[in-house]
């Protein structure tokens, strides 16, 4: 497949020499789509996402995103996360910087966009996931759900054509995992190319066109939402929808 | 029909905690046995500051007659000692007539540092101001230029020599010790390994045995009269001594830090240099201020060593000063409360100087 901006081609990781955490992974992404990826823990769903901006390394098939193949060839490495932006679980703001710093950091030392352009940008990011008031604050200071929507927005300033989630709302407390869906939900309204771990199931039947079901390091169903959640293809995903949905 | 929710108002605690008397109360005399444990120590505390006072103001002798001192012996303070041989002992053998170099060098080296502490000075040009002020330093020291006598830096003594030490080792020590720590946390083998041979050897060996190979083993290699000064062998050799322990206290400071703080500055698109610099450094150097600051106390103390080497800093200045003086050596201890109380206030204003600074990065992460 020519026009996917992601593709995953007969892509095996392990850690150390025993534990198989990727087994024979294919998988296209096109422009614009939005994956959402679901499976028991440690079935390598965070793994798969993470190898898509090197933060971990494959050792058997092709990674290609954006036209260039993942491998160590640095140069690829660095410009291949300028394209792609990342939300993690714990956040991972940097707590000495302020939230206004924590955004422009990348723009001005990375893409080397002068301090004025980047503060702008910076705070039209912060307007659109409606926090532009915080600005000056430390990420300490503010609520689990402000600080995930200020790493979304810290995400979007080298303004990416895919944006990777970690599982974004695992840390929240109940009351504020809607803010962050709210932001994501317009993220995806704006056309933007994502892939969500998460098990928000709401969320994945509101916006993705796709759901990934991950087991034992494998690509157990692909599916569509609809079809997912009424009528899933194997009984592992029964067995697992029955657990995460049945309380 | 929904009820409204309406919070009770928050209302002060029933008893008062807040005073003198309740703090008295809760400390002090909380038990019977407490009460008594605090009555018995007040009183021996008591005790001791009126003997304090006898022997250090009531019966001191502050003129600087030997005679009068030996008649006061065992009951009073020899102050006079101090004053006869202060300014051997804050100078060393420095030449009597050049000591106002001594002095000015001292003076414009502690008001580098001082200024350098304060946050106002914090700018592009500081760097340039500590090449300034050191090359004065050596060239009041060491003379031989501008019609300033020339003194050998074996001559160099007292407290501008450990202020020296301990300013160069330091500054010196500070730079390499990140770098140590940071090629011991790295993933690449052979920095890694170097680094922790060099730890582990340092730490493996006491400073006076560093000092000493500094000085006496180290010529013994090289081609004769090739060997560099001893002064300078001298700051290399606490210089390297420091640095390991330094750096083993940076790695503490780089292993408290989470992975996701590097992996986000890698998704952001940071290199290894640029992660280091803006994101782990600052907060690794961060929550080690206090052991840092702990280990430059503790050098500045460790720099009264270089006496083993013939080198007359404040501590060896004073046992030169008072101890080859038959009619002083017996008022040794006075001399000795008197340097005791320089290491104290330079002591005490780096452990301040290193809350101050907590205090703010406390204020910057919002904690």
């Amino acid at each position: 497949m020519s026009d996917s901006i992601i593709n995953f081609d007969k892509v095996n990781k392990w850690y150390g020499n025993n534990f198989h955490v990727l087994r024979d992974i294919d998988l296209q992404v096109a422009q614009g789509e939005r994956l959402v990826i679901c499976g028991p823990s440690g079935s390598g769903k965070s793994t798969l996402i993470r190898c898509i901006n090197a933060l971990e390394t494959y050792q058997e098939g092709t990674l290609t995103v954006a036209g260039s193949v993942v491998g160590d060839d640095i140069k690829v490495v660095d410009s291949i996360r300028r394209q792609v932006g990342m939300v993690f679980q714990q956040f991972n703001l940097f707590p000495h910087l302020t939230v206004l710093e924590n955004l422009t950091l990348s723009p001005t030392w990375v893409a080397g966009m002068p301090k004025k352009e980047a503060v702008e940008r910076a705070m039209q990011q912060l307007e659109r996931v409606r926090i532009a008031e915080q600005a000056q604050k430390y990420p300490l200071q503010l609520s689990g759900g402000q600080q995930q929507r200020v790493a979304i927005a810290r995400a979007l300033c080298l303004t990416p054509k895919i944006m990777l989630f970690d599982e974004p709302t695992s840390a929240l407390d109940p009351e504020m995992i809607k803010e962050v869906l709210d932001v994501m939900i317009g993220l995806a309204e704006g056309g933007m190319t994502m892939l969500c771990v998460t098990h928000e199931m709401g969320f994945a039947k509101a916006v993705a066109n796709r759901v990934i079901f991950m087991d034992q390091g494998q690509i157990v169903e692909e599916n569509n939402p609809e079809d997912f959640f009424n009528h899933p293809k194997t009984d592992r995903s029964k067995d697992f929808l029955s657990k995460i949905l049945g309380h | 029909m929904t009820e409204i929710f309406i919070s009770k108002p928050a209302r002060p605690a029933p008893v008062n905690t807040q005073g003198f008397v309740p703090w008295l109360k809760a400390n002090l005399f909380a038990s019977l046995p407490n009460a008594v444990l605090s009555v018995l120590l007040l009183s021996l505390l008591a005790w001791a500051a009126v003997n304090v006072l006898r022997w250090g103001v009531v019966n001191a002798v502050t003129a600087t007659d030997p005679d009068l001192c030996q008649a006061a012996r065992g009951v009073g303070a020899c102050w006079g000692v101090v004053n006869e041989k202060a300014r051997l002992m804050l100078m060393g053998r420095f030449p009597q007539a050049e000591h106002w170099r001594a002095e000015l060098a001292m003076l414009l080296l502690l008001g580098l540092v001082v200024a350098s502490c304060s946050r106002y000075f914090w700018k592009l040009w500081l760097p340039l101001l500590w090449v300034v002020v050191l090359t004065a330093f050596f060239t009041l020291m060491s003379g031989g230029v501008l019609g300033l006598g020339k003194v050998s830096t074996d001559q160099w003594g007292g407290l501008p020599l450990t202020i020296m030490l301990t300013v160069i080792s330091m500054t010196l020590a500070f730079p390499i010790a990140v770098a140590v720590a940071l090629g011991r946390h790295s993933n690449m083998p052979a920095i890694k390994s170097v680094c922790v041979v060099y730890v582990e050897l340092v730490r493996g060996v006491p400073l006076i045995s560093v000092l000493f190979m500094a000085s006496f083993m180290f010529p013994l290699f090289m081609p004769v009269g090739k060997s560099p000064d001893v002064l300078v062998r001298v700051v290399v050799g606490i210089t390297l001594f420091a640095a390991a322990y330094m750096a083993e206290i940076i790695r503490g400071g780089l292993q408290s830090l989470s992975k996701g703080q590097t992996e986000a500055a890698a998704s952001l698109g940071l290199g290894y240099w640029q992660t280091q610099i803006k994101i782990v450094l600052p907060q690794a150097l961060g929550t080690v201020v206090p052991s840092i600051m702990n280990n430059f106390i503790a050098l500045f103390k460790d720099t009264s060593l270089v006496t083993i080497v013939s080198l007359y800093e404040l501590t060896g200045a004073l046992s030169l000063a008072v101890g080859a003086d038959p009619n002083w050596r017996p008022f040794k201890i006075e001399a000795y409360l008197f340097i005791t109380a320089i290491y104290f206030v330079c002591c005490f204003s780096m452990s301040r100087y290193s809350l101050w600074i907590e205090k703010r990065l406390a204020v910057g992460k919002g904690r």
